[in-house]
């Protein structure tokens, strides 16, 4: 292999492409995504409902139900190891064991018949050969990790007496019962009132801090980006367009999405305050996806080449790339809200 | 101006079973003067939705007053009083998904409530469906369609119409945009904006999302527990905030910037907000307070002025 020169990261996700086939026809719901994710890293993935981050993470967890779904390109790579429909990796199963993760809604994912003791339990019995006393045993120790007060006690208790807050804690033990090396949060807080967010924000770092997991965060709060993340991928229609650090993406945003996104919610600066700009329209429909950028119908700064082409990356950075044709050297006015790369 | 609504130690208890009851909201006080937006904060479960609803007769009142434009409201609205105030109180629900008869168009939805309220005929009734259609951003051809055919912030339109067809002039607003995207919400925050504008609304606005609240809002009302703990202008108040839990609140709301997330410390408190069953004594945020005195468990804060501020705080650090 020739990847040598380029250092291994932990997970390396190229090309990935995921469709759905419905009643109304196929659905192209993420359509080339690239990332990769390094371990103690937090990358995050923004972008409104339906533009295909769960599936993009489901689809690597191997939680795409098939049919109808189906992975038609690309490949997931963890440590090297191609995943994409594979349950395991060197005797170890993948789901579960080296990627745990976190569901959106604590209260339908859990399963309301079993104690949650059992339900952390289950894993451990499933991919790590434990005995029941002896996962039971490691369940409560996880409960406490989780900072769940009377752990011994919450362990025999189902889901239905537990908060909303506690149930994403005792989600959060259970996702990470079989020291996972990716931790998946699927919107991990957006059921929950912000003083509960701020908690289990705070945990996922201690925990990401003990054990120097990897974790990517789906969500699209922008405030909790800006918390968690090292690095941000904003997504739009079935694909990636704009990469970078997040200071990058908060400070030099080079995509109009992502710039739209900015100014669609309210700043907290007391004495600047702007106007709330939405953005106009609705994402595309992905029965037939746009030849050109996904963007374009809603774009402000929209050319005629972006109905057609599909843009091509353009570096801002070493890691900061925005697809958008408004980075072409053959643009000579760009728009202000944009950052741009001084051509020299 | 005037208050044109205003509650008066509104409380309302649900029983729950044998000396079980629910202090869902227990002696609030709060005004809302002609044309003001009030915001009114809280996590969940502190009482701001059934509130809003109480204050608009969806619920009966277990004690406490309401009066609109001086006038002393029912107890419990009786159908000839829902007849009479519908047209002047009206409410946006949270839940673009549930709060939509799916077994109706999208016409009838809208122009139900102008059958029941005004004399008018099946056309009048059609034409002012259609124009209220392309008021809030949608089309008019979209009237015989149900609501399964559109999405969440194209439902929420949906819901706006209805309440504002009759023209109210006092409209509850119970989390309007927390079920739609970033992108979608400032959409719909303009709109309200607009069509208060236009038609001189006065909104009740309830959400969690604190910079939200801040922007839309003229005042903002804080709520913990069945109470109300601060109220001042709605700047202010986000950026001095002066209740410890107020101060929680703020800290808690994630800003979207990495620098000053970086540079602030956590403000995550411990605990969640205890059971509305069994209320503790004294002030409803000491077992959670980081700043508690022995003061706090047990007696009651009053809401009261603070000096040299436009403000009411119920804490006993400045009493």
């Amino acid at each position: 292999m020739s990847a040598s020169s380029k250092q291994q990261k932990l997970l390396e996700v190229e090309n990935l492409a995921v469709e759905f086939d419905t009643y109304g026809g196929v659905v192209k719901a993420v359509r080339g995504v690239d990332f990769t994710v390094d371990q103690g890293e937090t990358l995050a993935i923004v972008g409104e409902s339906g533009c295909g981050k769960s599936v993009t993470v489901q689809s690597i967890m191997g939680l795409i139900p098939m049919p109808p779904g189906r992975i038609t390109e690309g490949s997931a790579r963890l440590r090297g190891h191609e995943v994409l429909g594979r349950n395991a990796i060197d005797g170890k199963d993948i789901r579960g064991s080296e990627i745990g993760m976190i569901f959106q809604d604590p209260m339908t994912s859990l399963n309301p018949t079993m104690t949650i003791g059992d339900q952390i339990a289950e894993p451990l019995q499933v991919h790590r050969g434990y005995s029941y006393q002896g996962a039971f045993k490691e369940a409560v120790n996880l409960l406490e990790m989780s900072k769940i007060p009377e752990a011994a006690k919450r362990a025999k208790q189902y889901p239905f007496e537990f908060s909303g807050g506690m149930l994403q804690r005792a989600m959060i033990a259970m996702a990470l019962s079989c020291k996972p090396s990716i931790l998946i949060a699927d919107e991990p807080t957006t059921a929950l009132d912000v003083t509960i967010q701020a908690q289990i924000l705070d945990l996922m770092q201690d925990l990401q801090k003990e054990t120097g997991m990897a974790i990517i965060l789906i969500t699209h709060d922008l405030g909790v980006v800006a918390r968690m993340a090292d690095e941000v991928a904003v997504m739009y229609a079935g694909k990636v367009v704009e990469h970078g650090t997040v200071d990058d993406v908060f400070y030099r945003p080079a995509h109009p999405y992502t710039v739209g996104l900015k100014d669609a919610m309210p700043n907290n600066d007391r004495e600047l305050q702007h106007e709330l700009k939405p953005i106009e329209g609705s994402p595309p429909d992905l029965f037939s996806p746009p030849v050109g950028c996904g963007y374009c119908p809603r774009c402000p700064h929209a050319m005629n080449i972006c109905g057609n082409r599909h843009p091509i990356d353009y570096f801002l950075g070493d890691h900061h790339f925005s697809r958008c044709w408004l980075h072409a050297e053959q643009v000579t006015e760009k728009p202000e809200s944009l950052y741009v790369r001084e051509h020299n | 101006m005037g208050a044109l609504v205003s509650a008066n130690a509104l409380t309302r208890y649900f029983d729950i079973g044998k000396d079980q009851r629910v202090h869902a909201v227990d002696g609030v006080s709060l005004s809302v003067d002609e044309k003001e937006i009030v915001g009114l904060v809280g996590e969940s479960g502190s009482g701001k939705s059934t509130f809003g609803k109480t204050l608009i007769g969806l619920h009966s009142k277990t004690s406490g007053t309401v009066t609109y434009r001086g006038e002393q409201l029912p107890q419990k609205y009786a159908p000839a009083d829902f007849q009479r105030l519908a047209v002047n109180m009206q409410m946006i629900f949270q839940d673009p998904y549930s709060s939509l008869n799916p077994r109706m168009t999208v016409g009838e939805i809208i122009g139900e409530g102008l059958k029941l309220h005004m004399d008018l005929s099946g056309k009048e009734v059609r034409d002012r469906v259609a124009e209220w259609l392309e008021r809030v951003g949608l089309n008019a051809d979209h009237m015989s369609r149900y609501p399964h055919e559109f999405s969440g912030g194209q439902r929420q339109r949906i819901g706006i119409a209805r309440a504002l067809i009759l023209e109210p002039e006092f409209v509850v607003c119970d989390e309007p945009i927390s079920a739609l995207d970033v992108s979608v919400q400032a959409q719909v925050i303009n709109l309200l904006g607009e069509l208060k504008e236009k038609m001189g609304l006065t909104l009740l606005f309830i959400a969690h999302d604190l910079s939200m609240v801040r922007y839309v809002s003229d005042r903002m009302a804080v709520m913990y527990l069945g109470s109300l703990v601060e109220l001042g202008k709605a700047d202010e108040v986000y950026f001095d905030p002066k209740h410890p839990y107020t101060e929680v609140l703020v800290g808690s709301n994630p800003e979207p910037d990495p620098n000053l997330e970086r540079s602030r410390p956590s403000t995550a408190i411990q605990g969640e907000i205890p059971s509305p069953v069994n209320v503790p004594a004294g002030c409803r945020f000491a077992n959670r307070c980081p700043r508690v005195m022995d003061v706090c468990r047990n007696t009651t804060p009053e809401l009261i002025p603070l000096k040299d501020l436009d403000r009411m705080v119920a804490c006993h650090l400045y009493t």
